[in-house]
């Protein structure tokens, strides 16, 4: 029996009983397509995750004040810390090499108001440095030329967020003049947004001013709320983190690491950390939709078994025409696989444009990847030889005779 | 070209043997039209599964063609199905939703050596031979009437033109009429042809149309005779 007449005699089946092969190609599409899709999410969560990371800046150390050794007790908050100073990150600047920019940052929670409107946000003291860092640019003015961030003139940068809050959609307050903390400053540009993301450091929800400044009218001392690095390259920044530690371990005159009044997040860590944490996501989301194509599976096989016990005396025809055993198993086995090829390209394709209607309606990102493509597909061609092999063997073994005579 | 041998055949059923056959010997030549006949129990059935390679004998010989059958692979016997022996049914048994055309095929698909392009010639004239009307050749076979559909598995028997045909009841689901026609056109693929058939039947008058009658009861042969429509043509 050549490989063109299985295929002919397949199709002659298969096609003899529409109905009943459409709706068992329906449990699979619907498999594959949730597969497909349920992936798609995780695997777009996991993008979006990553690009808020790497938003943040690349190659990023942050060095906050504080215990790092922190289990089980009450870790000291970043602003309570004083231990962290300007003269650290003046240190950490001139003495380690492959740093591209150092910025420290001093931030406080402060009530704002214009005019009847008030909230209460994150006040940043900064540095040109850390403009280049996070890759920050205005939609509306212009950011803090060398002598504002240099001297002590009373200028502020908003984040969008704020900007609405204060003055309203669409409004423009540069040159319109907010109270920080009582104190008066004057706005000379607003942010371009950062894209929403949530919780305490939602980066459009921010104030920016000059560091002396905030310095001089917020603090009072020399210390500092963190200091952001950036490396050169990823490459360099393992030697990096550990150099600043050393730095600043002896400049803290602290012995023993554990000990140390700062920590260092490494941003790679971090992205390490959540990608692992969003894979597990996707795993979960897959195996929730592969529950699904294992139930179509064993429609399969419930048809399969159907069809064979429906088809019993053409089996026993078969056998007695010369089909040999192999042949009639074959036969049942493309039937099956047949089934789950078809339902599996059809789910591929309701995959996509499902996880495409998600990104859209949803507002999730979704991905999808050629190697979840590729999965769902050899994993319907192998539900098929799966779940159509138990069938497709009992057709073979049947006893011709006793196939003959059933009624 | 048949040569049976103290043919016997044990079924077991738990602990109780039942012996359908118990030692049947004959001999059929190239060419022959037999008849085997018997009542319901006498073993003829038994007989035809064995002469048709579907069924092995517990003991005894069987040499089809100068093949001994005995100790034959499930493979082997396929093949012999295949190559050497066309089954016609008392149900027909055929595909119901392929064509005249195709159902005649079906034995040729099992049967590497023969070739694509071939098959359609083969299934024409094997249908020519059993005699179907051309215009019947594209319908259903669920379309057909009972002696119609008798006719294409007839052809569908001859097309791998096998050393023999086995008919089991071929009349069995057909009325009188219809019955003489079927009965006619194996005496005539006897004759023209030159087929040798084997016909299985627990009737009397279908199995005068044969040469030879072979009678079987209780699991033994009880008569081997010239039939009387030989007899009458003499």
């Amino acid at each position: 029996m050549t490989f063109a007449d299985l295929l002919e005699e397949t199709y002659l089946s298969l096609s003899a009983n529409k109905s009943r092969s459409g709706l068992t190609i329906l449990g699979i599409v619907i498999g594959i397509a949730s597969v497909i899709t349920m992936v798609s999410v995780g695997q777009g969560t996991t993008a979006e995750i990553e690009g808020q990371i790497q938003s943040l800046g690349s190659n990023l150390l942050i060095v906050s004040p504080g215990s790092q050794k922190s289990y089980g007790s009450m870790v000291r908050s970043s602003s309570s810390s004083t231990t962290l100073t300007l003269a650290d990150s003046e240190a950490i600047k001139n003495e380690i090499s492959n740093l591209k920019y150092v910025a420290s940052v001093i931030s406080a929670r402060k009530q704002v108001v214009y005019k009847g409107n008030n909230t209460n946000t994150n006040i940043y003291g900064i540095n040109s440095d850390y403009q280049l860092i996070k890759s920050l640019s205005v939609s509306l003015g212009n950011f803090f030329t060398t002598t504002q961030i240099e001297g002590v003139s009373k200028v502020a940068v908003l984040g969008p967020t704020v900007s609405e809050t204060l003055f309203g959609e669409n409004a423009d307050p540069v040159g319109s003049k907010i109270k920080i903390d009582g104190m008066e400053f004057t706005i000379i540009g607003v942010t371009e947004s950062k894209g929403t993301s949530s919780g305490m450091n939602n980066a459009d929800d921010i104030i920016y001013i000059p560091i002396a400044v905030a310095k001089h009218y917020f603090t009072g001392n020399n210390s500092v709320s963190n200091i952001n690095i950036e490396v050169i390259s990823a490459k360099y920044m393992d030697k990096a983190e550990e150099d600043v530690q050393a730095l600043l371990l002896t400049r803290h005159k602290i012995e023993n690491v554990d000990s140390a009044d700062f920590s260092i997040t490494n941003q790679a860590e971090v992205m390490e950390t959540m990608s692992s944490v969003s894979g597990t996501l996707t795993l979960l989301l897959g195996a929730i939709a592969g529950i699904s194509l294992i139930v179509g599976g064993i429609g399969i096989m419930n048809m399969m078994l159907t069809t064979v016990t429906e088809r019993t005396r053409e089996i026993g025809l078969r056998k007695s025409l010369g089909a040999r055993s192999n042949d009639i198993s074959n036969q049942f086995l493309l039937e099956s696989i047949s089934l789950t090829f078809l339902g599996g390209i059809i789910g591929i394709i309701l995959g996509i444009l499902a996880s495409f209607l998600v990104n859209k309606l949803g507002g999730t990102t979704t991905v999808v990847t050629l190697s979840s493509i590729l999965l769902a597909f050899f994993v319907s061609a192998g539900i098929g030889i799966a779940f159509g092999y138990y069938p497709a063997k009992r057709a073979s073994n049947l006893n011709p005779i006793e196939a003959l005579r059933y009624e | 070209m048949i040569s049976c041998k103290d043919i016997i055949k044990t079924y077991k059923t738990g602990d109780t043997e039942t012996n359908v056959l118990k030692g049947v010997s004959f001999e059929i030549k190239k060419g022959e039209f037999v008849a085997i006949i018997g009542p319901s129990g006498s073993g003829k059935s038994t007989l035809m599964h064995i002469l048709g390679a579907l069924d092995k004998p517990t003991s005894g010989e069987y040499i089809l063609n100068g093949k001994n059958m005995l100790d034959l692979s499930d493979n082997e016997l396929a093949a012999i199905r295949s190559e050497r022996i066309g089954f016609v049914f008392q149900s027909f048994n055929l595909l119901s939703r392929a064509t005249v055309l195709r159902n005649v095929m079906l034995p040729l698909i099992y049967d590497n050596d023969v070739k694509k392009e071939e098959r359609r010639k083969l299934a024409e004239k094997s249908l020519l031979s059993a005699g179907l009307d051309k215009d019947r050749w594209h319908h259903l076979s669920s379309q057909l009437s009972g002696g119609q559909m008798q006719r294409v598995a007839i052809a569908r028997a001859l097309v791998n033109n096998p050393d023999l045909i086995l008919a089991d009841e071929p009349t069995g689901n057909l009325d009188s009429k219809t019955g003489d026609i079927v009965l006619e056109t194996f005496q005539k693929l006897n004759k023209e042809y030159g087929h040798t058939i084997v016909l299985i039947t627990h009737e009397r008058y279908v199995a005068e149309h044969a040469d030879r009658i072979i009678e079987l009861k209780d699991g033994i042969i009880v008569n081997d005779n010239t039939s009387k429509s030989l007899l009458k043509n003499k």
